[in-house]
């Protein structure tokens, strides 16, 4: 257990990381929320950044900024190229999105899912990041783990079972 | 980051929001399963949504969670967090039917689903009625969204209001039990106002907020 734990890169909720192969990077529970895995096969490292809501607001200097999916990916991408990814060839993966809360007069913050994908495909399209695989929507949980060796994100979700995307 | 800081009379005047609901909520509770129902002392916390996830047990913990919002003079989020024991436990109580499963083939069972929708509309209902009598504030309620899934996926939906305006929540929690020993917890109902509700709340209640 201890030798798997210290394989694994944990991102929390409104957090991003990026992690190296032989090392896989995981999050956990992603509701609305949307985990955005950017990587770089040829030099086997990936990020992953947990976004809450889709765009950030501009005025609050102090904000945490790996909360937004325009914040967060631009961040990951710096961080990435800081580490030897090259931007051309960065690829991504995107999983999460769900609504959660299922009723037919939602309020728009019930329907924050959709808003928060929308926002993942704008950015990484400014970006000229290609989204090679998704696994959004729908009203499940999903658990992610990325393995840069391989190139294949583990979904998880509590009664589908486990899945490669 | 913007951080919240609570004196010792603020955090008491919040626990006794917490205890004057959820006690209502638990004597509506005790009054459905027709048994003895306690609460513990609410506890409160200021806290980071990750911080949260681990009070209820792990991101990816499943849990049975209802939840409210709270529309009106204040608004804020309400959440009646159960285990998946503790819901189908509290769900024969009601049916008395022992042999009633929540989960049925990867499915939840409709007729527990429902039950578990009326649990929540009377509890919700009771804690929302003594909250609003308490601080004389108008508030009403939506009805409640119910979810059985990992506690991140389902918990965060109902901060995203909050955490567009900051990363930390007050968070008045308050655990439900039965009245023996060896009876396992009924749950936890966790009050969490909306950040700009909080000045209202504590003035409401004539004691003086700095935010």
């Amino acid at each position: 257990m201890k030798v798997e734990l210290e394989q694994v890169v944990r991102v929390g909720i409104a957090d991003l990381n990026i992690a190296r192969a032989p090392l896989k990077i995981r999050t956990s529970g992603l509701g609305s929320c949307v985990g955005i895995v950017i990587y770089d096969s040829s030099v086997k490292i990936a990020g992953l950044a947990h976004i809450m809501l889709p765009k950030a607001n501009l005025e609050k200097v102090n904000d945490n900024k790996y909360k937004y999916a325009d914040t967060a990916i631009d961040i990951l991408i710096d961080k990435l190229i800081a580490n030897h990814a090259r931007k051309y060839s960065l690829r991504a993966k995107i999983a999460g999105g769900a609504q959660m809360f299922q009723l037919s007069n939602g309020t728009d913050v019930m329907r924050i899912g959709p808003r928060n994908v929308e926002a993942v495909q704008h950015r990484l399209d400014k970006h000229r990041i290609p989204i090679i695989a998704t696994d959004v929507g729908g009203n499940k949980g999903r658990t992610i783990e990325f393995d840069p060796f391989t190139g294949k994100l583990k979904i998880r979700t509590v009664n589908k079972g486990e899945k490669y995307i | 980051m913007k951080t919240i800081k609570l004196t010792n009379i603020q955090k008491d005047v919040l626990r006794e929001i917490g205890n004057i609901g959820a006690g209502n909520a638990t004597t509506s509770m005790s009054k459905l399963i027709n048994k003895q129902v306690m609460m513990e002392i609410p506890s409160v916390e200021v806290m980071t949504i990750n911080e949260m996830m681990e009070v209820i047990g792990g991101p990816e913990k499943l849990i049975v969670a209802i939840l409210f919002r709270i529309r009106g003079e204040i608004t804020g989020t309400v959440y009646f967090v159960l285990t998946i024991e503790e819901a189908e436990d509290l769900i024969r109580q009601m049916t008395m039917d022992t042999s009633i499963k929540l989960m049925l083939n990867e499915e939840i069972d409709e007729i527990a689903l429902s039950t578990l929708q009326e649990i929540a509309n009377i509890l919700t209902g009771s804690y929302l009625s003594a909250l609003a009598d308490m601080t004389n504030l108008n508030m009403t309620t939506t009805v409640p969204y119910l979810s059985i899934d990992m506690a991140a996926a389902t918990l965060v939906t109902g901060l995203v209001e909050l955490s567009e305006v900051t990363d930390y929540a007050i968070i008045i929690d308050t655990k439900i039990t039965g009245n023996k020993v060896e009876e396992s917890a009924k749950g936890h109902f966790l009050l969490i106002p909306d950040p700009t509700s909080i000045p209202k709340l504590f003035a409401s209640l004539g004691t003086e907020y700095e935010s």
